[in-house]
């Protein structure tokens, strides 16, 4: 099932959004209904969905209702029209009762400029969202000490908000919205107010937190490079509306028109998609539990000659391939004995411009991996088309 | 530019001899038998603790909320209002303009927050408010006196009128202030609307509040005098006997007395706006 599914959702600011809802549905543009009727569109029947586990990236000029959108998922601003379904439950059918049980158990948010509480302090921040469930004061600031240490802030509980940094502030904010623990996160252009090695260094620890904990997360940003690193596909938005949406591959290859042409235009593909752009999540076998049989059964149903090993904790163990796999089997050795570990591997922040030349003298998909733990498998199929199509892209627009 | 009659004196006077104080007499009578006893139980009590203590009391609650120099002030200031011999009159003043915010509090940061959260109570309010703080005091001392008799009642009432509205504007203007990304964040993490108010909106409003109630403070004790035009006991009575005698000296220490008390309760509550 999907998590979050929006269809025609809309949102018209003004004394009679139901007038301007009709000049949309008659194909009227935002900046017509503006001139004629004085109300703005904030967004014009958008449907998408997102599946659980995924990154989901809104991106858009501002002013092309980004913010808007993802408050119309969770209601802090009502919609005009359309629906948001979120796990099969219809959120703009429901009365304000389910509506906050909703918010509290599902849905946590991060803000561009925290919105943290100043009069509180970071424990009593981060432990707002529990104690708004009532639960019981030992609990929640057990919970709150939790998620403290997952953004790395133990040791600042008794710190007000004011005391430190922007970086510091936006940890605060995604633990609060952490620690109720809730299937989705709402980011509103979360890094936007960060320097940029801040920034860096938060969209790391999100891509970390979202691998270990497997929450959907819907996050906007107006930044390509944050779109492209963080998002398993991207919405680009323009005057309200959704004009393509595609994984950062597609988007790059084909701009679905001019505006999204401008926006990748200047990017220089092999500097700009990384390895974690590209890399695709392997089939994998668990040391623990699966043996050679499982190997040979799980390598079939792919039609791969090798897979990849990890452990319990997904850390890289190394390659087998079926003819390891089925020696192992017949000789009764354990498959942790069989294992290559002449595999190239490489960080996820890899440019592709550097894994050609390994592309080009290996026969195993490259594995990209971070402090240990396998995040995907790039193959050298796609290092190259994705070059390769570039390259011809670039050329066109050089000569016409 | 008489070009047609408007007979708003008959009208006025005949709704409030004809009906007003005919058919509302005996709920103002009650209310003007409770507001009595509030104002006799906050007066006796002030007047039956020994000076001693309630100066040592203000003096330690001046320290404690705006510092060493204020406690300074507040002990000559009670030794001034000891020496005059003007002590219970000093007192009389105090209960009255302590009931008067009272009532005033009790009324008006209500009303600021509804009014700060729904536009329609805010459209009505703000022109009441606009009428309470300009209409000329003496126009509403004469119905007041005619609804509640004299004494300290009316000067209550006629004190409230004047000196509640920034109690009000204060407490709107506090919940309005609180940052939009606050009180969104909030919404987002599910707050019912009352757990927004009391979790977020009041306790961010507080020292804008305490700034209203501290104006309220200064607005009621500069009815003093007018309170004791219609009867009021106090400082007031001491100014307008010095007045009436020719006695500027009477008069000076009189007033003198009102601008002490003013000083340190101003400082008091502005002290406790930063403290909370
Ligand atoms: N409360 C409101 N009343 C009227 N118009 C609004 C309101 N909120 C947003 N808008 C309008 O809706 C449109 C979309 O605004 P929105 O804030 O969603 O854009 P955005 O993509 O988030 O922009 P930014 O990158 O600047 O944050 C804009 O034209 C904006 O002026
Ligand atoms: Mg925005």
């Amino acid at each position: 099932m999907k998590k979050i599914e929006v269809n025609k959702l809309t949102k018209v600011f003004g004394p009679h959004p139901k007038q301007g809802l009709k000049l949309l549905k008659d194909g009227k543009k935002k900046d017509e209904i503006l001139a004629d009727t004085g109300m703005t569109v904030g967004v014009n029947q958008a449907s998408f969905s997102v599946e659980p586990g995924e990154i989901f990236v809104i991106m858009g000029l501002s002013g092309s209702g980004k913010s808007t959108l993802i408050r119309l998922i969770n209601r802090l601003i009502e919609p005009t029209d359309g629906e948001v379904i979120i796990d099969g439950e219809n959120i703009t059918k429901m009365d304000k009762q389910s509506l906050i049980e909703t918010r509290r158990k599902k849905l946590g948010m991060v803000f561009q400029k925290f919105g943290l509480l100043p009069h509180r302090n970071v424990l009593q921040n981060v432990a707002y969202g529990l104690e708004l469930q009532n639960v019981s004061k030992q609990e929640r600031e057990e919970r709150a000490k939790k998620t403290l240490i997952d953004v790395g802030l133990q040791g600042y509980e008794d710190s007000m908000p004011s005391q430190l940094s922007g970086g510091m502030q936006q940890r605060v904010g995604l633990a609060r919205a952490l620690t109720n623990d809730p299937d989705i996160l709402l980011m509103d252009e979360a890094f936007s107010a960060l320097d940029p090695i801040i920034r860096t260094e938060m969209q790391d620890e999100l891509l970390k937190l979202q691998h270990r904990l497997n929450k959907t997360v819907l996050f906007i940003t107006h930044d390509l490079d944050e779109a492209l690193k963080l998002g398993d596909r991207i919405a680009i938005m323009k005057d309200g509306q959704i004009v393509q949406i595609g994984t950062a591959e597609q988007i790059l290859e084909n701009p679905a028109n001019d505006y999204v042409s401008q926006f990748v235009k200047d990017v220089d593909r092999s500097k700009i998609l990384e390895a974690s752009h590209v890399m695709k999540k392997p089939k994998v076998l668990t040391t623990d539990k699966d043996g050679p049989n499982m190997a040979i059964r799980k390598m079939e149903e792919v039609g791969a000659s090798s897979i990849f090993v990890v452990d319990r904790d997904d850390n890289f163990q190394g390659l087998l391939t079926i003819d390891d796999a089925i020696r192992s089997h017949k000789e009764h050795l354990p498959i942790t004995e069989m294992l290559r570990d002449d595999v190239h591997t490489t960080a996820p922040n890899t440019p592709l411009d550097d894994l050609i030349g390994i592309a080009a003298d290996t026969k195993y998909p490259i594995a990209v991996v971070e402090e240990g733990v396998l995040c995907g498998i790039i193959s050298r199929v796609s290092i190259l088309s994705g070059l390769v199509l570039g390259k011809e892209k670039d050329n066109e627009g050089a000569t016409s | 530019m008489n070009y047609f009659q408007l007979p708003l004196e008959e009208w006025t006077n005949t709704f409030v001899d004809g009906w007003l104080i005919p058919t509302t007499s005996g709920l103002f009578d009650q209310i003007s038998e409770w507001i009595a006893a509030f104002i006799n139980g906050v007066t006796d009590l002030l007047i039956m603790i020994p000076p001693e203590i309630i100066t040592i009391l203000l003096v330690l609650l001046a320290w404690k909320t705006a510092g060493k120099g204020v406690a300074v002030f507040t002990l000559i200031g009670c030794f001034y209002l000891g020496s005059v011999a003007l002590w219970p009159e000093s007192m009389q003043t105090l209960a009255i303009v302590l009931v008067s915010t009272l009532i005033s509090v009790i009324f008006g940061v209500p009303i600021g927050i509804l009014s700060a959260m729904n536009s329609v109570v805010d459209r009505i309010v703000k022109p009441i408010l606009d009428f309470m703080q300009t209409l000329p005091i003496f126009v509403y001392l004469i119905p007041a006196i005619l609804l509640f008799g004299l004494g300290g009642v009316p000067a209550v009432i006629a004190t409230f009128v004047f000196a509640a509205p920034p109690a009000v504007r204060m407490t709107n203007l506090g919940i309005k202030q609180v940052p939009e990304e606050v009180v969104e964040a909030s919404r987002a993490f599910g707050s019912t609307p009352k757990q927004l108010l009391f979790k977020v909106q009041l306790p961010l409003a507080i020292p804008t509040i305490m700034a209203g109630v501290n104006q309220t403070i200064m607005l009621a004790l500069s009815m003093a005098v007018v309170a004791s035009m219609i009867g009021a006991p106090g400082l007031g009575d001491t100014v307008l006997t010095g007045i009436s005698t020719v006695n500027v000296g009477l008069g000076l220490t009189g007033g003198l007395g009102i601008v002490v008390i003013a000083i340190i309760l101003d400082r008091i509550t502005q002290g406790l706006g930063k403290k909370l």
